[in-house]
């Protein structure tokens, strides 16, 4: 577990000496901001009170395409650098060393989550007599839960290149996959539409926690994915060594 | 300490490694000299537990490579080809990171002991991308020597240094040697003469040789090769000169002039020069040429008596050389 934290210290440190983080961060603050404007401005003008809805809804869909951003540098730019060669002959195990990449992505993606709970407050001063705190705290649990699972499919398709734009894009691709998979589903009818529908990343989100229930199921599906993708992520990096 | 038996590990359908064996005792430099893509690196990744070998087993410092992994590698420092460095990081920083990674209970203090030893210690808060290649090579090896490993292996390790870093860097290696044991790859012999205890020859993932470098200087120094022009039509020149006693390995160059080889242990240059101008030709030149490493090569494999096959394969060797640099 030290080395967990050694190797997330180190990432998440360099996201800070690094101008891409930061603009990737105020790119995500920019446009949440303009669309936390419209929002207030259209509230006002037809007479109804701005909702927590307003910022959960577009910060998730920001997340699918911000989060390959952080996280395509995680393993490719080792490979590119030469210093997969490293940490593979340090004493370093292969899980070890795709869960500290992941923990110090997400610890990243933690902070700039933590720098959008700015619209919350301002929309609590705006609105009389304060927000609702339940889908709030419940919306920002599924954010965070969501991120994690972005995060760990996304450190498994930075150990497959060593090219950070070739990342960036079969991460968002599979991204919107699973953000897109239920479409289909009505057209398959009962069976096939419920499997899809259980797949889907955005369902887990919209049913429960952007309403404000916390559901189980939920919680299990993105620890499940978040798992899955670390458990990829050393396989890969342990397929690494066989090619 | 290291101890390698029948290792050979296949990229695809192409061999890298073929059948080597060899061992490296405790306090020894072990030179690993070859042409480029003849498996001096594969050897190297294997025995650091970068990937592992298609067959056969190897064990450092007690340990087998496949089994106990971790253990090897912690026991090993390495400084591989491409010196794996974080441009945005400090000198000081990456190297508290790389003992951080081992564990080191001292780590600040084995960092600025390395950083003396490598003599980098003004540039500790500098920015890696800032280092000029000889400086990025001293950090590489810093890194390798940071948990004082037993088995140290270097990778090219003089590769991008000026002559002076060069020196310096060899004596490092020789103090080194002292204490831990070393395997060294390179592809300049005289770097290997001047540091290994021993040299292992090896070209196409198998070893053409073994031995000291003494006893190589000995051999290269037996036979030496000569180039011999004369002026106009050299007809006849050939076989004349292929009838002086002393001499093996006659061609004619495509520019007319000859190049051969003398018997181990002769000078037959006064007796050519005598005959050939006694024939009534010009001689204008007649030069020792310097052997290159490939040249060497030939010649080592040559002079090797028993593998027939060998021959074979050192012939097509340039051409393989090409290949596997791409």
């Amino acid at each position: 577990m030290r080395n967990v934290w050694t190797l997330a210290s180190r990432e998440y440190k360099l996201y800070f000496a690094t101008p891409a983080a930061y603009l990737v961060a105020f790119v995500l603050l920019l446009i949440m901001g303009i669309i936390f404007y419209a929002n207030v401005a259209g509230s006002m003008i037809q007479q109804f009170p701005p909702t927590i809805q307003g910022v959960l809804g577009p910060l998730m869909t920001l997340l699918l395409f911000v989060t390959p951003a952080i996280t395509m540098r995680l393993l490719a730019e080792e490979q590119r650098l030469g210093t997969m060669e490293l940490l593979l002959t340090a004493p370093v195990r292969d899980w070890e060393l795709v869960v500290g990449k992941w923990l110090g992505g997400f610890l990243f993606m933690v902070t700039i989550l933590a720098v959008t709970w700015l619209y919350p407050i301002f929309l609590n001063q705006l609105v009389n007599p304060g927000i609702d705190q339940g889908p709030l705290v419940t919306g920002y649990l599924g954010v965070l839960l969501f991120t994690a699972s972005l995060v760990a499919v996304g450190v498994a398709v930075s150990s497959l290149f060593a090219n950070q734009i070739a990342v960036f894009f079969a991460t968002l691709g599979v991204f919107l996959f699973l953000w897109l998979i239920n479409l289909p589903s009505q057209a398959l009818g009962a069976g096939g539409g419920e499997l899809l529908r259980y797949l889907d990343i955005s369902d887990h989100f919209y049913n429960t926690f952007y309403t404000g229930i916390i559901d189980l199921s939920d919680i299990i599906y993105y620890l499940s994915l978040t798992a899955l993708g670390l458990f990829l992520g050393s396989v890969f990096v342990e397929s690494r060594r066989w090619r | 300490m290291i101890q390698v038996e029948e290792l050979t590990k296949d990229y695809g359908p192409r061999r890298a490694i073929d059948d080597l064996t060899f061992n490296a005792e405790k306090g020894e430099i072990l030179g690993f000299l070859g042409p480029n893509g003849a498996g001096k690196t594969t050897t190297m990744r294997i025995l650091c537990g970068y990937m592992p070998p298609t067959s056969g087993r190897a064990t450092v410092a007690g340990f087998d490579i496949i089994e106990e992994s971790l253990e090897v590698r912690r026991r090993v420092g390495y400084l591989p080809e491409t010196v794996p460095l974080y441009p945005d990081m400090a000198v000081f920083d990456y190297l508290k990171f790389m003992a951080d990674l081992r564990h080191l209970p001292d780590a600040e203090e084995r960092v600025d002991d390395v950083l003396e030893q490598v003599h980098m210690t003004d540039r500790a808060e500098g920015y890696i991308a800032n280092l000029s290649k000889g400086m990025r090579q001293r950090i590489g090896l810093a890194q390798a020597l940071l948990h004082k490993p037993e088995v140290l292996i270097l990778d090219e390790p003089t590769i991008g240094l000026d002559p002076a870093q060069i020196l310096e860097v060899r004596n490092l290696i020789r103090e080194l040697g002292r204490e831990h044991t070393v395997l060294l790859s390179t592809h300049i012999l005289s770097e290997a003469q001047q540091v290994c205890n021993r040299v292992l020859i090896i070209n196409k993932g198998r070893i053409v040789v073994e031995d000291t470098p003494d006893n190589l200087q000995a051999r290269l120094a037996g036979a030496q090769r000569y180039s011999l022009g004369v002026r106009g039509e050299a007809e006849g020149l050939e076989s004349l000169v292929a009838s002086i006693a002393g001499i093996a390995h006659l061609n004619v160059r495509g520019d007319g002039s000859l190049e051969f080889e003398t018997v181990p242990g002769q000078d037959v240059r006064p007796e050519v020069a005598r005959v050939v101008v006694n024939h009534g030709y010009d001689l204008l030149e007649l030069r020792p040429i310097g052997m290159s490493l490939e040249e060497i090569f030939l010649q080592l494999t040559r002079d090797e008596p028993e593998p027939p096959q060998m021959q074979e394969e050192m012939a097509d060797f340039t051409s393989a050389d090409e290949e596997m640099e791409d």
